[in-house]
């Protein structure tokens, strides 16, 4: 299981902040995770089709597609930030 | 020494950056930078907003940016007061100081830690405007302040 955490505007899209995902398979990466959430219905599908931009990051870190992913990880999406 | 602080409460710039220099004698330069609330944005009043941020990666992302810094310039200090939560156009919302001993590595360090932080920190600002809320988008042009450090 990974944790997923929502921010901001994809986190007001999708309806939710916080949620635990089984991972797949081992040797899963954020972009296996990316294709589960795309593959839901609704506002899912449409805030991770592609072109859509968004960041991520594991661990508090930031991240990208290639990114492995290991039970206990926290992942988080958000939009580019704004701060400053 | 990075020093990164998060915070809803306003800050005393004068204070802060003080608290850089005092009871030092090889300081010879203080740069430091201020960025604030605009009453209007992409040709719309705002009237508040509200700063989102991502509590424990956001003070490890501006830690890492302050490392990064110093390790990039000769540097003493490096501090950056981050604030959250509503504010109203005129209030401060970051401060960023950087104290070293000659001019040009605090200038270069100062601009460097707002661009990495305009594209690396995670806060998001949601403005209020009379035709209703919005969040605000990215700006390609800081994305390439950004690589321009690469």
């Amino acid at each position: 299981m990974v944790t997923v955490l929502f921010f901001a505007g994809l986190r007001e899209r999708l309806g939710t902040s916080r949620e635990t995902v089984p991972l797949a398979a081992p040797n899963t990466t954020v972009s296996m995770l990316v294709e589960s959430l795309r593959n839901r219905e609704g506002a899912w599908s449409e805030a991770f089709a592609p072109g859509k931009a968004w960041r991520v990051a594991v661990n508090q870190r930031m991240a990208d597609l290639a990114t492995p992913l290991n039970a206990g990880d926290e992942v988080a999406f958000f939009p580019p930030v704004t701060g400053g | 020494m990075p020093i990164v602080r998060v915070q809803e409460a306003d800050f005393d710039i004068g204070r802060e950056l003080d608290a850089l220099t005092r009871g030092r004698t090889d300081v010879g330069a203080l740069a430091s930078f201020t960025g604030l609330v605009r009453a209007a944005n992409e040709g719309s009043a705002v009237t508040s907003m509200t700063l989102e941020h991502y509590p424990g990666m956001t003070e490890r992302a501006l830690e890492d940016i302050c490392r990064e810094a110093h390790s990039r310039w000769q540097l003493i200090d490096t501090l950056v007061i981050h604030r959250v939560g509503p504010l109203r156009p005129g209030d401060r919302i970051v401060l960023v100081g950087v104290s070293s001993a000659h001019r040009g590595e605090a200038f270069a360090a100062c601009e460097f830690i707002m661009d990495y932080l305009k594209t690396r920190a995670p806060f998001w600002k949601r403005e209020e405007t009379p035709a209703g809320s919005r969040w605000v988008e990215a700006r390609e042009s800081d994305e390439q302040a950004a690589r321009g450090w690469e």
